[in-house]
């Protein structure tokens, strides 16, 4: 088979930086494939797949050695506009190149660039709307549509000029499940029924990993990636979803892809895997902050009805619902930024929407979802005795509190260039700076790989055994089953589920981690929880 | 006479709503000026879509008001009024003497605020038709019945206007993050320290809206020969410098040029002459240089009967106006002298001008049923 794209020892390296950002690249991913790519964040993921259509090097600039080849043309002779019959990119943010008024004019203006002759234009338009399902959204204005569904239709449009291959960056990180489902489930869609080549980069991997057909592993820091059967290549990866990582532990080779999978050769296990003994409930501290009768609207539209809800230090609470459940407006309530329209928020013994923003900021902080947006400076340094001065500590106070949440933060480095984790944890630290009791966190772990995931996780941890509250926003399960205590969850704007981690998550089929899936009924939710009812049931 | 449901191609619609500004530009008279901004509206209530630039309407009404608003009390507070009907003595501000002809506050006279009125509203009942025809059919899909040379730059300006709202909401989460740390949000410092993130952001986003642009497609060229691409643009730049003095001879006929031993001729006779070469210029160049663009367009928007019914009702509406205004000079009732505070008349030419701006609401088709709502 010809290979669709095929890397000749490339390397490339950014303008201005010291080292290659990608070396010996010598790989060629074959007809008909969905390709994986997967790799820890910064690694290089984005710029090998940009590789592709040329816009590394057309659009960014830097040294390219080597040769890249799409469809047999070298894109060092071809810009990205003379691959776009080729090949289809969606972007991540595909709001950000909407140029159509409705949905069909965006479908449609792709081809209206090739040259598509009309009739033909208009016959793929119709297929692609019925092959993925949106032919009732045809005339809806692209303003009007939900992410999944804007992805949906930069997924279409890419699709209707009917390009060789299609690349995927990170399609689904800023979508919330059933939205990342139904991309998902359209990606698949093409690639099976079509049998269209994909190269998808991901960071849910558990999301992804059972359909793919191969996975390339760019392992960052230069190093040579390397392709080859899904499973082998997650074997060995730095980044691997929960039952990967529970196939290690396990033993299992080749590793379990899908939850069915494993849980049938968990079911062949010697030893069966049993509830670890029931951690003892810990101690709850005080209560930091609570609501009762909490009810709030945007406009007319209600978005919580009569909510109540205690926090207590030294816990970490997961809320969790669908988008416009009102988890975002909980969070503005309990951090003053949204004034109730009845009921009583109490933070710290007062009511946020009533203290001055300065004594708000002593007791509670708030990460927004683009940490980003807290930092003002040009430097972290800066960042960091900015910090300071506001809060009034001593100076280093902040740059001390970051180097606990994340060592090796460059401090001459801009805000902007740092990874999403590091962008987080420095988010935290500014705020930490003032020392507030009660945290709280929209979508903390938006963009983060499997390790840095991790490390968040242990971060908040840590931040909530320092007699603190941690409640965040989250879609993500894994995640919850890692760090918290307790799910709340949330639905038109009420409570519907407030319980142990364990039995809200393990109940649910919908909010269930992997691990929950493979050993229910059992209670275990993390292969940590696994490890150590293994180390419990041998000893 | 309508026909089935479709969306009218949009030039008609622009071209309908300019002749109605035109026609309200050309009186002062209220109630002309009222049923011009009742039949705009009626218009749009009619044929509008579901779409969300057809609440513009609304927002443009909203502008109108506004201005109307200003002209008056600008006029009772500030500027001098004559008549003698006095409404209401406002306290006056003592001005030096050498301020002559301004005062602020004093007595407000209805005359004056007639006046006021009338030259508001004319100016209202224009924007009032920018807002009908924005509601009709976006602005964007107006771009883009651009000709095919210059339709990249339509793109492109569309794509601009869609930065606005995203800006709008960038700064509000920037605010937002700015409170959670207790900065100053408003005022000068507060907007200072916004602008930098803000921008930056924006910055941000072209770039990758670039790529994305360039990753569909956009700005593909079939390959020209050299000869050709010099002839557009000679064609292209020769006409517009021609068209450019032409003007400067339709607007200023009176100069006369000596042409070597050829003789004399006024700028007046040669303006129209090098308007029309210029336009033929422009033509020409936009055809060849649409044929080294590769696109194809996706269910182009015709240009039929109701179309032209609705282009032909706003000609007419302008043309009415501007006949009643030709006929009837100062008496034409057009101009009503506020100064008199008689009612002002209702020229029957002008009224028929009106009747005319509302033709389009049942002579074109009416817009498809928006889909299904349904929400995710």
């Amino acid at each position: 088979m010809n290979p669709v794209v095929h890397w000749e020892s490339v390397s490339f390296h950014y303008p201005g930086a010291t080292r290659p950002t990608l070396s010996t690249v010598d790989m060629a991913v074959p007809e008909g494939e969905l390709c994986l790519v997967i790799g820890s964040t910064g690694s290089g993921k984005s710029t090998l797949l940009r590789t592709v259509n040329g816009s590394v090097p057309h659009a960014t600039g830097g040294t390219l050695r080597g040769r890249v080849r799409t469809a047999g043309r070298d894109t060092a002779a071809h810009r990205p506009r003379d691959l776009a019959d080729v090949v289809g990119v969606v972007p991540q943010q595909p709001a950000d190149a909407f140029v159509a008024d409705t949905v069909e004019e965006e479908i449609a203006y792709g081809m209206e660039c090739l040259g598509v002759a009309p009739e033909v234009m208009r016959r793929r338009v119709e297929e692609t709307l019925d092959l993925l399902g949106m032919a009732e959204l045809r005339a809806r204005p692209l303003t009007a549509l939900s992410a999944g569904q804007q992805q949906r239709v930069a997924l279409a449009a890419a699709f209707a000029a009917q390009p060789a291959l299609l690349v995927l960056d990170e399609p689904t990180s800023a979508l919330d499940p059933p939205a990342a489902e139904e991309v998902l489930g359209a990606v698949q869609r093409l690639v099976h029924d079509l049998g269209t080549t994909v190269l998808l980069a991901e960071h849910r991997l558990e999301r992804v990993a059972q359909y793919a057909d191969s996975a390339l592993l760019v392992p960052g820091a230069g190093r040579p990636p390397t392709l080859g059967a899904t499973a082998d290549v997650l074997a060995e990866a730095p980044v691997a979803p929960p039952v990967v990582e529970l196939s290690r532990l396990l033993d299992w080779n080749p590793v379990a892809l899908s939850v069915r999978d494993a849980r049938r050769r968990a079911a062949r296990l010697p030893v069966p895997v049993s509830a670890p003994p029931l951690a003892t409930a810990r101690e709850r501290g005080d209560v930091v902050a609570s609501a009762r009768g909490l009810t709030a609207r945007h406009g007319p539209v209600p978005a919580l009805r009569g909510v109540d809800l205690d926090l207590h230090a030294g816990e970490v609470v997961a809320l969790m619902g669908r988008n416009g459940a009102g988890k975002s407006t909980l969070l503005s309530c309990l951090a003053g930024l949204h004034r109730p329209r009845s009921g009583r928020v109490t933070v710290n013994g007062g009511d946020p929407a009533r203290q001055r923003r300065r004594d708000v900021a002593r007791s509670v902080g708030l990460v927004p979802a683009e940490p980003a947006d807290l930092l003002l400076a040009d430097r972290v340094d800066r960042e960091c005795a900015a910090a300071d001065r506001e809060a009034g500590v001593p100076a280093g106070r902040t740059a001390a509190l970051l180097a606990e949440l994340v060592p090796d933060v460059p401090g001459a480095a801009h805000p902007r260039d740092l990874s999403c984790g590091q962008r987080l944890a420095m988010a935290l630290a500014v705020l930490l700076a003032r020392a507030p009791r009660l945290l709280l966190l929209d979508e903390p772990t938006r963009g983060l790989d499997y390790p840095a995931k991790h490390r968040a996780a242990g971060v908040l941890r840590r931040l909530a055994a320092a007699d603190r509250c941690v409640l965040l926003v989250t879609h993500d399960v894994e995640l919850a089953a890692q760090v918290a205590d307790r799910v709340v969850v949330l639905a038109e704007g009420e409570v519907i589920t407030d319980a142990p981690a364990a039995a809200a998550l393990s109940a649910s089929p919908a909010f269930a981690p992997q691990v929950a899936k493979v050993f229910a009924p059992a209670p275990l939710l993390t292969v940590d929880d696994v490890r150590r009812s293994l180390l419990g049931g041998g000893a | 006479m309508s026909g089935s449901p479709r969306t009218l191609h949009p030039v008609a619609w622009w071209g309908w709503a300019a002749g109605v500004a035109v026609a309200a530009s050309r009186t002062t008279n209220l109630v002309l000026l009222l049923l011009l901004a009742i039949a705009a509206g009626y218009v749009v209530a009619a044929r509008r879509t579901e779409a969300p630039w057809a609440s513009a309407y609304r927002v443009f009404l909203r502008i109108a008001l506004v201005i109307v608003a200003i002209r008056v009390a600008l006029q009772a507070l500030v500027v001098g009024s004559g008549g003698a009907t006095v409404l209401v003595v406002l306290p006056q501000l003592p001005l030096p003497a050498w301020l002559t002809g301004v005062r602020v506050g004093g007595p407000v006279t209805a005359e004056a605020v007639l006046a006021a009125l009338g030259d508001g509203g004319r100016l209202a009942a224009v924007m009032v038709c920018f807002g009908a025809a924005n509601a009709l059919a976006s602005p964007s899909r107006l771009l883009r019945t651009l000709p095919r040379a210059l339709h990249e730059l339509g793109v492109a300006v569309v794509v601009a206007l869609s930065a606005a709202p995203q800006l709008v909401t960038a700064v509000g989460r920037v605010r937002r993050a700015r409170r959670l740390r207790a900065l100053p949000h408003r005022g000068v410092r507060g907007a200072l320290t916004i602008i930098g993130p803000v921008l930056e952001e924006a910055l941000d986003r072209a770039m990758t809206t670039a790529a994305a642009l360039d990753a569909r497609g956009y700005g593909r060229r079939a390959i020209v020969p050299v000869g050709r691409r010099r002839a557009t643009a000679t064609a292209l730049l020769g006409g517009l410098l021609s068209v450019v003095l032409g003007l400067y001879g339709l607007l200023d006929g009176s100069t006369t040029l000596h042409i070597g031993p050829l003789g004399a001729v006024t700028t007046g006779t040669l303006g129209p002459v090098l308007v029309l070469a210029g336009a033929v210029g422009c033509v020409v160049g936009l055809r060849m240089g649409g044929r080294a663009v590769v696109r194809t367009r996706y269910r182009p928007d015709r240009f039929l009967l109701p179309e032209w019914l609705a282009l032909a009702s706003g000609t007419a509406c302008a043309g009415l106006f501007v006949a009643t205004a030709a006929l009837g000079g100062v008496d034409s009732g057009l101009a009503p002298d506020p100064w008199s505070l008689q009612p002002p008349g209702l020229p029957p030419l002008a009224a028929l001008g009106v009747l005319c701006a509302l033709l389009p609401a049942h002579l074109t088709p009416p817009p498809p049923p928006a889909g299904t709502p349904e929400d995710t």
